[in-house]
Order: structure tokens, then C-alpha cells, then sequence
């Protein structure tokens, strides 16, 4: 148990130096962008009435204040930590005076339930076949399965994505294209807007799992059939052990844990993946509320999103890495 | 190396195929150098046009060949890869050498460093960067960031080899040689390390492209630079597929398919090639 | 001595490759006949990639392709079920595992699932021949492990977590917890050092003496099998050259290639140089013409190159293939007793 703890408290100070380091990279490249939230502001705010130029002025004044851009760098940078502490990252530019973080809050369980359905799909679906085409090499199904996974897997997400709103918006519309629930439904927990949510997710998570499924397929294959030359595999053979026990005790339950650890390291491009799906399905999730920041040139939050992204992953990463010791017994020790 | 590339094309149908497919949308960048037009030039011939004798693939709504204008883009595009895939071999071999082969404490800092890049969430830290850079963003810029995010992975591979490498009979003969360390890294290790630098490297193209097809796609790129992305953005810019100029993305797509296929199914076949359990696996029951 | 369990006859067994076009044919396993009575250990002896490894294979009916059966007989007498492993069904064979017939195997580090406990291990090997669920599996695998003098603890450990002596007392443990009456052991100690190899044959010995089980019994260490067996065939190149008693082997070797195995064992108190066997073991895709020895042997005349000697009666239970077997002499002064007294000091 002790092991199990020094091994736990070694990921979390992995997990602290990732956000730490994440996000200050982040503040700094938010802090060099040319584009000022200031003026982007007077100009959208004097664009609608005239203003004369002592109220701008003034209104400049208070605006460089709020965002506390009259202090030195590291002043800001200590500041931004303050408040980030705090959930508090300013206003948003494209919903002022919003904050910025309660946009992004409204946006992540979009896209954490988007990510874990199709991630948790894919993952074991990719799994399940690739370990039992690695085992049944001669399977004329699975082989098949193989060869069109291998067509499928170098599309990029995109790609899928909008090959399916082609199909299912215009080609054969009987799908939601656009959208995480119904115009008609109300955002309540209710049977019909949890429905309609389910409905609207189904297209992006196929498009999701059918863009990840390849990498775990051929990864568990590729295992598998190194694992079947194993001794304990052998052994277990010869000694007559019921087969389902081999491919589902030894064969596939050894080569699941490497490919957790892949699951954990993959994270963070398969996020990027859905930043591109979620904009081709108009979903309500980070990406959607990424692209419609830089778009309207708000640096607070793309700075917001792009913080909670890398806390977000990187915890994802942590909890998948705490489960690695009950999958293998000998990462206990040490 | 050689030898190795040989008996791939030779007895590997995927290797085959693979430098078929690669083969043609090489040639096909080249014919770039050819172009009668500069890509920078819009309405020089008849808009959407349909794929026709004169132009193969038809022309866009901006008034470009398509046929001339994919050339440059995927110039630009392989081209992109490329220098990804170089920049990020030299950073990945050198972190895995050095680690694999020192060991102990430069070993555990290297790979904490390369725990935290793998964390990152790479798309939002790119996005970021064309919001600070904009139009300064070009191939070059890209490929550099791009370079510097993308090399944890393979890093990580390469060490594990380093690491077996570190124990072999010929490595404590070099130590007891007096060879130093570089030495020992770069004229006896690295030719062992080259084929998975090889496959590694055409997953990193993969990778990188796929990145930079997303950014033009989305419109976070210089929108002058003719590459797949922008090519595709333009045409969504001008709802192709609505109007109907179909071919404007569907042979695009098709064609950066064709490319990610290629370069896939030589990772494939090589890392195939790299480990020897499959290989006799393949020879046994292959018959 | 007619009641054998195990009679092999003319068995063949290649490795069928085909590689780019090219078939080529691996006799790992030439024209073996031979046969194991009820409680006796026979060794086989011979060098590595000689073709034991392959001839177990098919004696413990692992015969996976490219492995293929290309003749002869293997039939086992369970009491008066007989069954040959090369024809049987797998469900027929399914049913003699462990339960009949168990396998310790060389290389105790991998042969043990990392991610189970030992436990569960014992389980998904013994708990359908042994036919016992829940509390009396575990009561008896218990009591099986006393017997054993090996801690009940072991079962709650993961594999990772014994030593290496441990693990193999703990395959014997497993390969014997059904009391099966025939046993393959390949190798079973080559890789633990001298004192714990020492422990894990006693114990194995122990075991098969009071179940009165058969074994055979793969190493290629003479000293081993000078401790341990009561019989030894030798094989060479694919081939059985040589098969008698274990004292008679080492005492009155009728095969040169026999001799020179005994006489490559270390003695205490003898400082002789030994006499060394030139060249290597022939390819077995392509093995000379004739006796597949002669090209090493120094006794070589021209029939050896030309005709393949076969394996005939040269004395009490033993065989010889070769044609000079009258000639052959012990190339050191016969020493077994001495051997007997442990030859590995």
C-alpha cells in the first residue's frame, strides 16, 4: 500500500508541473498577442453610438485597469495566478461582460461526455477486435476488419467528420447535424432534452470513435500476437486451461496494460481531435467555444480554454495513470 | 538500411503499396515546378469549371487550375511534413540516445520532460500561437512549434532501444575502447536506432500534416499559402459543396488520403520489419 | 517390464517453412521409437536445436504449425485409455491434461501469468481435471503444497514476487496437484543456481516417487541426468542414437557420440585435458548422408557416410545406432560411482 502511494504522489507532482507549466506557457503567449482587448472593445462598443474622445479615454482607462495591464509582466503573471486560483480569469470579449471562465464551465461537459463516450467506445471496441484478431490469425472476418481499419486509420478527423455530415445532413438527412440538443426541447433534466442530447451526440461520437479506433486496434493486435508466443501462454495451452480463460486471462488481459499507458499518452491528441469535430458538428463544447474566441480576437478566452484544456487532459492522464497499478501488480512495488 | 528497404519492397505487399502511393503524390508535388500559373493568382482562368480535358480537375471559385493549384499545395504540404519529421528526428534521437545510454538521472529528468510535453493538449497551444502570430505564421514557423511539440513519442521509443543497445557486448568493448560516449551514440548505436527512427518519422508526417490540414481547414494559417488545409478552407469558404463544385473537395480529400495511406502503410511494414516476433510469426503461417 | 506407457513409434516430425517461394523441410524429429515404462524417469540428452525440444513437443501434443507430424505413432496407455496425441481430438485431448499427463517447462521466470496470482493460477489449471470447487479446491491445493513444504502463502503472492527458486517448486507444485501419471520436464532447472537446482530435483524426484509417476525428463546437462534418471536416449541431429540404462550409458557407452558426452563431465580430482568434439551439430534442414554423426566422429568408416545405422540391441535394454558399437570404449576411465555421489560438486 505504501508503494502504492509514493507511486500516487509521484504522478501528482507530475500533474502539478504540467498545469503549472501549461499554463504559464499559455498566459505568456496570450500576453504577447497583438491584438489588445482593450481596443477591440472600444472599437465594438464605439462602433454602435458615437462617443466623444474623453470617454474613450476614460473608458480605455478603466478597461486597462480591469485587465490590469498597466502593471509589469510578472506583476500580471502573479495576478493571473491569483484569480486563476480563484476560477477568475476576466471577462470574455465575445459574451462581455461574461466572465470568461463561466463560458468555458458551460462548455466542458459538453465535451467531457462527448470525449469520454467515444473514447471509452472506441477504447474497448478497438481492443476487443485487434486482441482477437492478434489471437485468431487466421480469421477471415477479423482479417477483413484489419484491412479496412487500415483504410480508415490516416483520415484525419476532419475528414470523417465532414464526410458524415455530407451523408447524413444532405445525402440521406435523418440525422442532427448541428447542435447538442433540439431547438424545441428545453436545457432541463428531463427525459426529452437528455433524448435529444443523446440523439444530437450520436453523430460526433461516431465520428470520434471511428477516427480513434484504428490506433487501438492495431496497437492490441501487434500485442496480442507477441503475447501468444509468451511461456505463460504456452503453458497454459498445454495444460488444457479452457480457451476462453487463455484469450481473456493471460492473452488479452496482459496486453491491456500497455495499452492503457498508450490510452493515457493519447489523450491529448485525441482532444485535439474533437476541437475540429465538435466545429464541424456546431457542438456546444471547448472546441466550438475555442475557434468562436479566436475568431472574435478574445484572448481571455482563448487563454481560459486553453488553461482548463491542459488541466483537464493532464487529470485525465493522472486518473488513468492511478489505475495502472491495479491493472499490472508488479508497478506496485515501486 | 539498404538492404533492409530492398527486401521490404521485395517480400512486404504493404511496403509496396505504400511507396506506390507515396511515390504519387510526390511526383504529383513535383509537377509544381511545371506550373504555368504562380499559385498566388486568382481568377486567371474560367471559375468552377468541372474536371474537363483542359482542366483535369476542374477549376475553383476563385478562378485557379485546380489541377496546378494542388500541386503547389501539396508541395507545400509534403514539404511541411518533412521538416517536421527532420526537426523533430533530431530533437527525439538526440533526448533518446541520451537518455537510453546514460541512464540513472539524466534518464529520469529526460523522461519527466518528456511525461509533461506528451500531457500537453497540442491543438489549443497551436491555436494560441496563430492568435499571437496571425499571417506571421508561416510553413516555416509552424513547422519549427510543430517540431518542438512533436517529438516525446518517438523519443520514447528510440530510448527503449538505446536502453537494450546499452547492455550489448559491443557497447562495453567501445567503452573499454575508449571511445566516448557521443562517439559511441552516433558510430555504433544510431545505425541500429535508424529503422525506427524511419517508421517513427512517417507517423510523425501523418501527425503533423493531419495538424496542419485542421488549421488551414479552420482558417488559422496564412490563407495565401496554397497547402491541402487552406485549399479545403476556401472551398468551404465558398460552400462548395453546396453550389455544387464538388470536385474542389472530393479530390483534395482524395488525394491527402492517398498520401496519409501511403506514408501509414509504411510505418506499418516497417514496424513489422523492426520487430522479429512478427516477422517469424509471418514467416511460419504466411505460407 | 511390458506394460509402457508411452510407446512412440517411427515418429517424424518436420518443420514445414515456406519462406519466399522456397519449401524447406527441418527434421527436428527423424524415425524415434522408444518406449516408457510405468514410474521410471528416462532422460534425453543432446545438445541444443539436436531436436529434443521438438520430440517433447509432439510427446506433450503442442504441435503447432510449422511443426507437422509426418509419420509414426505416439501412444499413450492411461490405465488402459489409450489415446495418440497426434490424432486425438482436442476435446479428447483436453481431457488428459493435467490430469494425465503435465508439463514443467523450462524457463521458470515467464512460465507463471505476471497479472494472476498464483491462486488463480492453480485454479484455471487444476480446478477442471481435479473436478473440486470453491473450499475443497483450495483445501486440497493446500495440502498438496504442505506436502510439498511450500508455504500456503505462495498462492496469495503474484509471480513477480518469488524467487526464482521459488516459482519452479511452485510449476512442480502445479504440474503435480492432479497426480498425474506421466510428466514432461523440459529443462526444468537449467536456469537456477546449484544449490536450488539441487533442491527442485530432489523435490521433483520426491514427488514422482511416492505418486509412482513417469517422467521424461530434457536437459542437457549428464550430471543432472546422472542424478536423476534411470534410463537416457540420446539424441543426435533429430535422431535417437543411443537409449540404456543410465549406468550403463555412462559406464559402457556403445555410441562414440554417448562417449563423448559422458567424458565432457567435470570430475573432481581429474585434471585431464578432455578429449574435445570437433565441428557442430549438422543443419537439420539438409543433415549427411548415412549416420548423421559420421562427419564428427573419429571412428568414421565408409558405410557411416553411406548407410544410416539402425538402432539395434547391443545388451540388457540397451540399443545402439552405430556401426561400430563392438568398438566404442568409455574415452575416461568409467567413473559413475563416483558420479552417483554427486558429479556436480
Amino acid at each position: 500500500m505504501r508503494g502504492y502511494f509514493l507511486f500516487a504522489a509521484k504522478r501528482f507532482l507530475q500533474l502539478a508541473v504540467v498545469v503549472f507549466a501549461g499554463t504559464s506557457a499559455a498566459f505568456l503567449v496570450a500576453h504577447f498577442s497583438p491584438i489588445s482587448p482593450v481596443e477591440t472593445i472600444i472599437g465594438r462598443v464605439s462602433g454602435q453610438s458615437s462617443f466623444s474622445p474623453t470617454a474613450v479615454e476614460s473608458l480605455r482607462a478603466t478597461l486597462t485597469e480591469l485587465f490590469g495591464y498597466d502593471q509589469p509582466l510578472w506583476q500580471q503573471y502573479l495576478n493571473f495566478w491569483g484569480r486563476f486560483i480563484q476560477g477568475d480569469l476576466g471577462p470574455s470579449l465575445i459574451a462581455f461582460p461574461t466572465p470568461a471562465m463561466e463560458l468555458v464551465m458551460r462548455a466542458l461537459p459538453w465535451t467531457v461526455g462527448l470525449l469520454t463516450v467515444a473514447i471509452v467506445i472506441s477504447w474497448i471496441l478497438g481492443n476487443l477486435l485487434g486482441g482477437l484478431a492478434g489471437y485468431f490469425q487466421d480469421n477471415r472476418i477479423l482479417k477483413s476488419i484489419g484491412v479496412v481499419a487500415i483504410g480508415i486509420q490516416p483520415i484525419p478527423y476532419y475528414i470523417i467528420a465532414f464526410l458524415l455530415v455530407i451523408l447524413f445532413g444532405y445525402v440521406w438527412p435523418v440525422m442532427p447535424i448541428s447542435g447538442g440538443f433540439a431547438m424545441s426541447v428545453r436545457p432541463a433534466w428531463s427525459v426529452d432534452f437528455v433524448l435529444s442530447v443523446l440523439w444530437h451526440s450520436l453523430l460526433p461520437a461516431f465520428s470520434l470513435v471511428v477516427a480513434g479506433i484504428g490506433t487501438w486496434f492495431f496497437g492490441m493486435r501487434a500485442l496480442v500476437s507477441n503475447i501468444v508466443t509468451e511461456d505463460y501462454v504456452t503453458y497454459a495451452d498445454l495444460a488444457g486451461v479452457d480457451r476462453r480463460t487463455v484469450v481473456g486471462g493471460y492473452v488479452m488481459r496482459n496486453a491491456l496494460v500497455p495499452q492503457l499507458t498508450a490510452l493515457a499518452m493519447a489523450l491529448g491528441g485525441i482532444f485535439s481531435g474533437t476541437i475540429i469535430t465538435e466545429q464541424v458538428f456546431n457542438y456546444p463544447g471547448l472546441g466550438s467555444l475555442l475557434i468562436r474566441a479566436v475568431n472574435g480576437g478574445d484572448s481571455g478566452l482563448v487563454l481560459a480554454v486553453s488553461c482548463v484544456a491542459v488541466i483537464a487532459v493532464a487529470s485525465a492522464i493522472f486518473i488513468i495513470d492511478l489505475l495502472h497499478p491495479l491493472l499490472d501488480p508488479r508497478v506496485r512495488v515501486g | 538500411m539498404l538492404t533492409t528497404f530492398r527486401d521490404l519492397f521485395r517480400y512486404n505487399i504493404e511496403f509496396r503499396i505504400g511507396i506506390v502511393l507515396v511515390a504519387i503524390v510526390t511526383v504529383f508535388a513535383g509537377l509544381s515546378w511545371f506550373s504555368p500559373y504562380p499559385p498566388e493568382m486568382i481568377y486567371v482562368v474560367v471559375p468552377d469549371q468541372p474536371p474537363s480535358a483542359e482542366y483535369w480537375f476542374g477549376t475553383n471559385s476563385r478562378g485557379q487550375d485546380l489541377f496546378w493549384n494542388l500541386t503547389f499545395a501539396f508541395r507545400n504540404t509534403l514539404g511541411f511534413g518533412l521538416l517536421v519529421a527532420l526537426l523533430s528526428r533530431i530533437i527525439s534521437i538526440t533526448v533518446g540516445m541520451t537518455a537510453g545510454y546514460l541512464g540513472g538521472w539524466t534518464d529520469r529528468a529526460l523522461m519527466f520532460v518528456n511525461d509533461i510535453f506528451v500531457a500537453l493538449p497540442i491543438f489549443p497551444i497551436l491555436i494560441l500561437f496563430y492568435f499571437v502570430l496571425r499571417n506571421d505564421l508561416d510553413m516555416v514557423t509552424l513547422a519549427i512549434i510543430m517540431a518542438c511539440l512533436g517529438w516525446p513519442f518517438d523519443a520514447r521509443l528510440i530510448r527503449s532501444v538505446a536502453l537494450g543497445l546499452r547492455h550489448r557486448e559491443f557497447t562495453r568493448q567501445a567503452i573499454f575502447a575508449g571511445m566516448n560516449p557521443a562517439r559511441i551514440m552516433f558510430q555504433e548505436h544510431l545505425p541500429f536506432v535508424m529503422p525506427i527512427v524511419f517508421s517513427t518519422a512517417m507517423a510523425n508526417m501523418i501527425w503533423s500534416i493531419g495538424f496542419e490540414v485542421t488549421l488551414g481547414v479552420l482558417g488559422f494559417t496564412n490563407l495565401n499559402i496554397p497547402t491541402i488545409g487552406t485549399t479545403l478552407y476556401w472551398a468551404n469558404n465558398h460552400s462548395a459543396l453546396v453550389v455544387g463544385t464538388w470536385w474542389w473537395i472530393i479530390i483534395p480529400v482524395v488525394l491527402i488520403v492517398i498520401a496519409f495511406l501511403g506514408l501509414f502503410l509504411l510505418a506499418v511494414s516497417m514496424n513489422e520489419h523492426i520487430d522479429p516476433r512478427s516477422r517469424l510469426r509471418r514467416m511460419g503461417t504466411g505460407v | 517390464m511390458s506394460d509402457p506407457i508411452l510407446t512412440v513409434e517411427g515418429l517424424k516430425a518436420y518443420y514445414r517453412v515456406g519462406q519466399f517461394g522456397k519449401n524447406l523441410d527441418i527434421r527436428a524429429v527423424d524415425d524415434v521409437t522408444m518406449q516408457i515404462e510405468r514410474g521410471e524417469i528416462y532422460g534425453i540428452a543432446g545438445e541444443s536445436s539436436s531436436g529434443k525440444t521438438s520430440l517433447i513437443k509432439v510427446l506433450a501434443a503442442a504441435i503447432r504449425p510449422p511443426l507437422q507430424v509426418i509419420d509414426g505413432s505416439v501412444r499413450y496407455d492411461f490405465g488402459g485409455r489409450i489415446i495418440d496425441p497426434t490424432k486425438a481430438s482436442k476435446a479428447e485431448l483436453a481431457e488428459i491434461r493435467w490430469k494425465h499427463l503435465s508439463y514443467i517447462m523450462q524457463g521458470s521466470m515467464s512460465v507463471l501469468n505476471p497479472v494472476r496470482r498464483i491462486e488463480q493460477t492453480f485454479r484455471d489449471f487444476a480446478q477442471r481435471p481435479l473436478g473440486l470447487s470453491g473450499a475443497a479446491f483450495r483445501a486440497r491445493v493446500e495440502e498438496h503444497l504442505d506436502h510439498l513444504k511450500l508455504p500456503t502463502s505462495v498462492l496469495r503472492s503474484y509471480p513477480h514476487e518469488l524467487s526464482g527458486g521459488m516459482r519452479q517448486r511452485v510449476t512442480i507444485g502445479l504440474a503435480t496437484v492432479c497426480r498425474p501419471e506421466f510428466m514432461i520436464a523440459d529443462e526444468p532447472t537449467t536456469a537456477l543456481d546449484v544449490v536450488v537446482q539441487k533442491e527442485v530435483l530432489s523435490l521433483l524426484r520426491t514427488v514422482q516417487q511416492e505418486m509412482g509417476a513417469s517422467i521424461i525428463f530434457v536437459t542437457h546437462d549428464m550430471s543432472v541426468h546422472a542424478n536423476m534418471t534411470d534410463r537416457i536416449g540420446i539424441v543426435y541431429a533429430g535422431r535417437l542414437v543411443e537409449e540404456g540404462p543410465t549406468r550403463t550409458l555412462f559406464t559402457q557407452p556403445k555410441h562414440p557420440y554417448t562417449a563423448h558426452l559422458v567424458a565432457s563431465l567435470p570430475m573432481i580430482g581429474d585434471t585431464r585435458p578432455r578429449p574435445a568434439l570437433e565441428g557442430r551439430p549438422p543443419s537439420l534442414a539438409d543433415p549427411p548422408k548415412g549416420c548423421r554423426f559420421h562427419p564428427r566422429c573419429p571412428m568414421a568408416t565408409e558405410i557411416c557416410s553411406r548407410e544410416v545405422p539402425p538402432l539395434e540391441s547391443v545388451g540388457d535394454r540397451h540399443r545402439s545406432a552405430c556401426w561400430h558399437a563392438d568398438e566404442v570404449r568409455p574415452l575416461v576411465e568409467p567413473a559413475f560411482d563416483k558420479a552417483a555421489g554427486g558429479v556436480r560438486a
